[in-house]
């Protein structure tokens, strides 16, 4: 019975006053970038640390935008654990663990005892929890 | 080398350092005037996965709610769309401008609408047996809550998009860590229903079945077994809702009716429920206090509380902690064995507080599905 569903991916609009935002911090980031290799070219130290570090930010901080625009498939939380029930006889003691079946009940009367053919019965039906629960 | 912070004001001739400067400029703007629409924008994303993901849980919900009367009800024609009437169902509460007398009006409408829940559900699946009517009564309302869920979220979402109110955008956002948990809760309550599963909130019903085992039962109030169990040189009358199928019953009503019959001569009355956890606290902790521990809209505490009051008899109450998504999931284990404990309380209570031949009740409180007697 253990089971875990998962969404599937739709097709997402992105809003447009979002996509602006990204393309001109890509544009700047370019352009500081370009900028800071000119600078190294042309010998200007000074200029060259301030320009790449705008650019190289700014690049990161438009690529984290346009990765956030992408739908995620999400996990969603329905996962059923494995529910188990304990079927014992009330003569001998004998115990039998297995998964729940449908129509399985709390001192629902089960099949014969393999050991001494007295009619068992459900103990208990629960399911173990993970630690973090 | 460290760069020095005046070398990024731009000069004459640094063209590239103007543009970067202007744009700077520019976002301090943006952000100054329109800081608060991008935090709304940001916070309606976050709205919009959360309604996106009710959406999905509610939609599987309705699909194994309707699988679930195929499969047990035989229906001969498609319930789908009486399914789909069913999550549109209402009850309206009623007035409580005047509040006296409005705990029977509650009653009433209750059971109005118990009866027409199983109607429904009888006509949906005709082929199914009692219990499993009573299995499928309870998918549905689970399913109902989650399509509720859904359409409050949504009317908030849609409301705070229209009118772009950064406080009502904050409010849902606010709660819905809390909202998702309930419709978490009751999708796994949804499943743990259509297979027949006991849940956590039957902990109070698991005790009383545990003692009125190998004794005679009779059924005293709607939906409500009663044992006569000799219990440490006791005459305890221990009642539960009917099990297996999901049932809470009439405890309130079955209370009145042993203490009227005794004229109150009981010494004193113990009620089992399960009972909400503060966070930290441990599934399955069970603690004692006094009062009438019964769950749901309060109408079968006040019953038993009118009638505990008239005969002044003491009331003990014995709690089995859990969260909302342990009441109605899969009973977990620690759950199902801290009924041996609350027996094991009850007892010594029982023993502290009354004499030997005095006659007590136990009552155990809670969604009894999966429990049998």
């Amino acid at each position: 019975m253990g089971e875990t569903i998962s969404e599937t991916k739709t097709p997402r609009r992105i809003s447009s006053f979002f996509l602006i935002i990204i393309v001109v911090t890509l544009a700047l980031s370019i352009v500081a970038i370009f900028s800071g290799v000119n600078a190294y070219i042309s010998g200007d130290s000074g200029t060259v640390y301030p320009s790449l570090l705008i650019g190289v930010s700014g690049l990161a901080l438009s690529a984290y935008m346009l990765f956030q625009t992408r739908r995620r498939t999400m996990q969603i939380a329905i996962k059923m654990q494995p529910v188990t029930t304990t079927i014992r006889c009330r003569k001998c003691g004998f115990k039998n663990l297995r998964e729940f079946q449908r129509g399985d009940y709390i001192f629902k009367e089960a099949e014969e005892c393999p050991k001494c053919t007295e009619k068992m019965q459900i103990a208990s039906i629960y399911r173990e929890a993970k630690e973090n629960e | 080398m460290i760069p020095n912070v005046a070398q990024l004001v731009p000069t004459e001739d640094n063209l590239i350092g103007w543009i970067l400067q202007i744009a700077w400029l520019g976002f301090f703007v943006v952000f100054m005037f329109y800081g608060q629409r991008i935090q709304i924008y940001v916070m309606l994303r976050e709205i919009e996965g959360s309604l996106r993901r009710v959406k999905y849980i509610k939609d599987e919900g309705r699909k194994d709610a309707i699988s679930t009367i195929k499969e047990l009800g035989k229906p001969k024609e498609d319930p789908t769309a009486r399914v789909d009437r069913f999550l549109e169902y209402i009850a309206i509460q009623p007035m409580n401008m005047d509040p006296t007398g409005i705990v029977w009006k509650l009653e009433h409408i209750l059971d109005v609408r118990d009866v027409r829940f199983e109607d429904e559900v009888k006509l949906m699946a005709p082929e199914a047996d009692e219990t499993q009517i009573k299995n499928l009564e309870n998918t549905l309302e689970a399913a109902l809550a989650l399509n509720y869920i859904y359409k409050i979220i949504r009317h908030f979402y849609m409301l705070g998009k229209k009118t772009l109110s950064l406080y009502v955008i904050m409010q849902l956002q606010m709660v819905l860590p809390l909202v998702m948990r309930e419709a978490e809760a009751f999708a796994s309550a949804l499943k743990a229903f259509t297979y027949g599963q006991p849940i956590g909130d039957g902990a109070g019903a698991l005790v009383a079945a545990q003692l009125m085992q190998g004794h005679e039962k009779k059924k005293i109030a709607k939906d409500i077994v009663m044992a006569t169990v000799p219990f440490e040189g006791r005459k305890a009358y221990v009642l539960k809702a009917e099990g297996p199928g999901g049932n809470v019953g009439k405890p309130g009503e079955a209370i009145k009716k042993i203490l009227e019959d005794n004229k109150g001569k009981i010494a004193t009355i113990v009620v089992i429920d399960a009972a909400l956890k503060f966070e930290g606290e441990k599934a399955g902790d069970v603690a004692e206090g006094v009062g009438v521990a019964i769950g749901g809209p309060g109408v079968e505490q006040f019953k038993s509380e009118e009638t505990i009051l008239k005969y002044k008899v003491p009331v003990n109450a014995v709690v089995i902690k859990e969260d909302i998504r342990d009441a109605v999931s899969p009973l977990r284990k620690e759950i199902f064995e801290a009924a041996n404990t609350a027996i094991d309380r009850i007892r010594r209570l029982i023993l502290e507080r009354t004499k030997e031949g005095d006659a007590v009740i136990i009552a155990g409180i809670g969604n009894t599905i999966g429990i049998g007697q």
